[in-house]
């Protein structure tokens, strides 16, 4: 579990690019796990790189994992460690000049990052009320990683639920199907998919410009991210598209135009797809006037994904050239908002990673409701028969605990089927 | 790191446990904690003359004279209480030196008297003096042709004890080891064309050559419980890109408490001497994961139902690799209706010596049953005629009591399992769920 203050190298504690006697960049970071193996191989891996480095103290270690046991993660590390994380934590703010919120990077489907890492962001609510806090959570693959984490995931998500402000989402299967068609790797391993992962986070805080027109950068890019995209407390799920995405070979042999960019990227939104290739051209917005026959069914296959608000981030050539008419469409937005206040666009000159023009779209839309509903549908049917609550009951959350998070979480799949 | 404590208990568990120190011995440098305890000298003076002397400390042995004369009720009940002080003593020594103590291996037969009996005292000894700690217990059941008359009775009351003590059992039988090293040979003498195999590669050799295992069994089979032990430590003492603690065993496989038996197999048994090893090479080690061939307790868990199961790996696999082969052996598996996704996975990148890859497969399913079955079968038909009773009643603390106590706990657990596969063959209906107000 990682948490971090800002992404973008301007928030580093050094900015000085490494060269000979230069000072290396320090990540604004806080790394925490309940058993070391992982947070030593990370720490080296950075320091190896040369260009940047964690904190000499910046990481929190125990000897023994939570046993993927989200129970234990919460009610015996969290209290146990409380005060030395919070003290890690509170020596980053110190050294911040402003501080805008947090960055909470965890998994759901383990013990650590899901119980610590909720444990964690409540005590952040408390400790630090006026800042926000965003968390990137990791949604499980849909199999074959931990049993139980059907039931992590529920008590992580409500528990979130009600101390975050913003979650934005990762599933590891659409990640997965991202290394595997587009970046065409034939044996993928975490590695390869923490690299899109990371792209993805890049795509969206690296610096912009802070308003149309300017050339200074963004201040505070987590600020102006929330405020776009979060109007409701009720809808706090946020996911990241992107194109283009692919492997260094097919780069070579493509050109690209915003035009032909932003048309993938809005069918993308519209259809619920995660990548470029396979979309669904056959579903449209519903027509102004008539009834929205395609409304939100979870069983229906065919349904247009309606959005709450859109954030659309340009960079590379031509970036104030784009023509952006397709995500201004109020057939794309619940009636809430004025559409121009339910579409935000960020942009830069600056390219990003090798692509002479990418984009990213962030949105707060109905695209998470059949995952959450599956995991949600999983999670019940296994409660039902009691089975593995007595691992959770040893630490000390009851059935109880587990019944107030699923009604939390139906609550939030039916707000977001009746958009 | 989290360390592993491994108390070795009689004639068998002392000697899987000798073989487990010399396989780990060539993994590690490092030396890590065990308690021997033996009621004979035999097998533990063999250990320290031997070529571990000096991994073991002599002030962590146990041992008396006489042994335990197959009689569970010696084992438990005076054994018992005459070493409990010392045994905790030893054990605590031993924890002590732990950087952070996670699991007790407790490793015996079910079948004699000292493994047996004072083998399962101390699992509520160290119940009662480490709660938090672990524990996971290797146990050799009696096969068909078994030498010890008795067996049943001590199995049976062994049986109750791991029921209620143990956190996680490996139950293991001698004939399945039996077979498996068998078929090795078969390939080994086989002298088929391509067939070599590269010497440090058997999973029954511990010396890395084709011993003469027909004049020595034991230690190729011992070797093969050996290698499961490595390689449930592995994630714990390696690194990967999903590591397992063997809390997460714990937590993962055994979703209600008295339910946690668990089948275990081992692949590939060997690894050819092919420089080349193509994926289908990396398929088939799954693929036999879940034959009956590959189990070491005489079971077919494809037939029966799945609670839970988990997958080790170890080596340069990915997690796609272990990914697609779930996808292609999951059609032929039963899960049970609330857990159809029911997997836990692991890698390590550290594979075992002589090998580029190998699988642990731990399964939770009903195909251990016959084993419980038949042990009560077998008890009962002793019990009815009261055979060699005396030797047990005549032990203080011993009664009439304890036999049918422990014959009504299997029969519990039997119970359970039927339940289970009484599920088997209805389908699989969403329950409904909470409805909320929008």
């Amino acid at each position: 579990m990682r948490i971090m203050r800002g992404l973008s190298l301007r928030h580093l504690n050094k900015t000085e690019t490494a060269g000979p006697g230069a000072v290396i960049p320090i990540a604004r970071a806080v790394l925490v796990d309940m058993e070391p193996k992982v947070i030593n191989q990370t720490l080296s891996k950075a320091a190896q790189s040369g260009r940047w480095k964690y904190g000499q103290h910046s990481s929190f270690c125990q000897k023994q994992g939570s046993g993927n046991n989200w129970a234990y993660g919460y009610s015996v590390h969290g209290p146990r460690h409380e005060e030395s994380i919070r003290n890690l934590i509170q020596k980053e703010v110190e050294k911040c000049d402003s501080l805008s919120g947090f960055f909470i990077i965890m998994s759901m489907a383990g013990g650590t990052g899901s119980g610590l890492g909720a444990f964690v962001t409540q005590n952040l609510q408390d400790q630090y009320s006026n800042s926000l806090k965003m968390n990137q959570i990791i949604w499980p693959y849909g199999t074959g990683e931990v049993i139980v984490q059907n039931y992590n995931s529920v008590l992580t998500l409500s528990h979130l639920y009600r101390s975050s402000d913003a979650l934005l989402v990762h599933e590891n299967d659409a990640v997965h199907k991202i290394c595997a068609k587009l970046m065409n790797i034939k044996q993928i391993s975490f590695s390869d998919i923490n690299q899109v992962l990371a792209h993805q986070l890049g795509s969206v805080f690296q610096p912009t410009y802070s308003a149309e027109g300017s050339f200074h950068y963004r201040r505070n890019p987590l600020g102006d991210l929330m405020e776009n995209l979060v109007p409701h407390p009720e809808f706090k799920m946020l996911g990241v598209r992107n194109i283009p995405q692919m492997s260094e070979n097919s780069l070579a042999y493509s050109t690209f135009t915003w035009a032909g960019l932003l048309k993938h990227l809005r069918q993308m939104l519209i259809s619920n797809a995660k990548m470029e290739e396979g979309i669904d051209w056959q579903i449209r917005p519903p027509l102004p006037g008539l009834p929205n026959l395609s409304k939100m069914s979870l069983n229906k296959e065919l349904h247009f994904n309606t959005s709450i608000a859109n954030l659309l981030i340009l960079r590379g050539k031509d970036v104030h050239s784009a023509d952006l008419e397709g995500f201004k469409d109020p057939a794309l937005y619940t009636s809430w908002l004025e559409p121009v206040n339910a579409f935000n666009v960020w942009r830069t000159q600056r390219a990003f990673s090798k692509y002479e023009k990418s984009a990213a779209l962030v949105s707060n839309s109905q695209f998470l409701v059949k995952p959450l509903d599956m995991i949600v549908g999983k999670a019940w049917n296994m409660f039902a028969s009691k089975a593995y609550v007595h691992q959770y009951t040893k630490f000390g959350i009851e059935e109880e605990d587990f019944l107030d998070s699923f009604a939390l979480l139906e609550q939030v799949v039916a707000s977001y089927c009746t958009l | 790191m989290t360390q592993s404590v491994i108390v070795q208990v009689g004639q068998c568990g002392n000697q899987i446990g000798c073989c487990f120190w010399d396989l780990a011995l060539r993994e590690h440098a490092a030396v890590n904690q065990a308690v021997l305890i033996d009621m004979e000298e035999g097998v533990v003076n063999e250990i320290l003359q031997g070529p571990l002397r000096d991994v073991f400390d002599s002030k962590q042995l146990i041992t008396d004279i006489s042994g335990s004369g197959n009689n569970w009720a010696v084992g438990h009940k005076v054994f018992g209480s005459r070493y409990q002080e010392e045994i905790l003593e030893k054990l605590r020594k031993s924890a002590e030196h732990c950087d952070c103590l996670q699991c007790f291996f407790v490793i015996h037969s079910m079948g004699g008297g000292t493994g047996s009996g004072l083998g399962t005292y101390l699992l509520k000894v160290l119940e009662d003096e480490f709660p938090e700690v672990y524990r996971f217990v290797t146990s050799v059941y009696p096969s068909g042709e078994d030498d010890v008359i008795t067996s049943p009775y001590n199995s049976i009351l062994a049986m109750k004890e791991l029921n209620e003590h143990a956190d996680c059992v490996l139950p293991i039988d001698n004939q399945s080891l039996f077979d498996i090293i068998s078929k090795i040979d078969l390939v080994v003498n086989s002298g088929k064309l391509g067939t070599t195999i590269k010497p440090k590669s058997l999973v029954t050799s511990s010396a890395g050559t084709f011993k003469k295992w027909q004049e020595k069994p034991f230690d190729a089979m011992n070797n093969i419980v050996a290698n499961l032990l490595l390689s449930l430590t592995s994630s714990a003492r390696f690194e990967g890109s999903l590591n397992m603690d063997l809390n997460e065993i714990s937590m993962n496989l055994v979703p209600f408490p008295q339910l946690h038996y668990l089948v275990s197999s081992l692949t590939p048994l060997y690894t050819l001497a092919d420089v080349n090893v193509p994926p289908r090479r990396l398929d088939q080690m799954f693929s036999d994961a879940f034959s009956k061939d590959h189990q070491l307790i005489r079971a077919d868990p494809k037939h029966s139902l799945y609670l839970a199961c988990a997958l080790m790996v170890r080596g340069n696999v990915q997690i796609s690799d272990l990914r697609r082969n779930i996808e292609r052996l999951k059609p032929s598996l039963q899960f049970v209706s609330w857990n159809q996704e029911g997997w836990k996975t692991s890698l390590c990148s550290v594979p075992p010596v002589g090998h580029s890859h190998s699988l642990l497969a731990l399964a939770n399913n009903t195909c251990v049953k016959p084993t419980f079955v038949e042990l009560r079968e077998r008890f009962l038909r002793l019990y009815k005629k009261k055979a060699h009773l005396h030797h047990y009643l005549q032990i203080e603390g011993m009664e009439e009591s304890c036999f049918t106590e422990a014959e009504s706990s299997l029969s519990a657990l039997i119970r359970e399992y039927n339940q289970l596969d009484a599920t088997k063959s209805m389908p699989v209906e969403d329950l409904p769920r909470l409805s909320v107000a929008v």
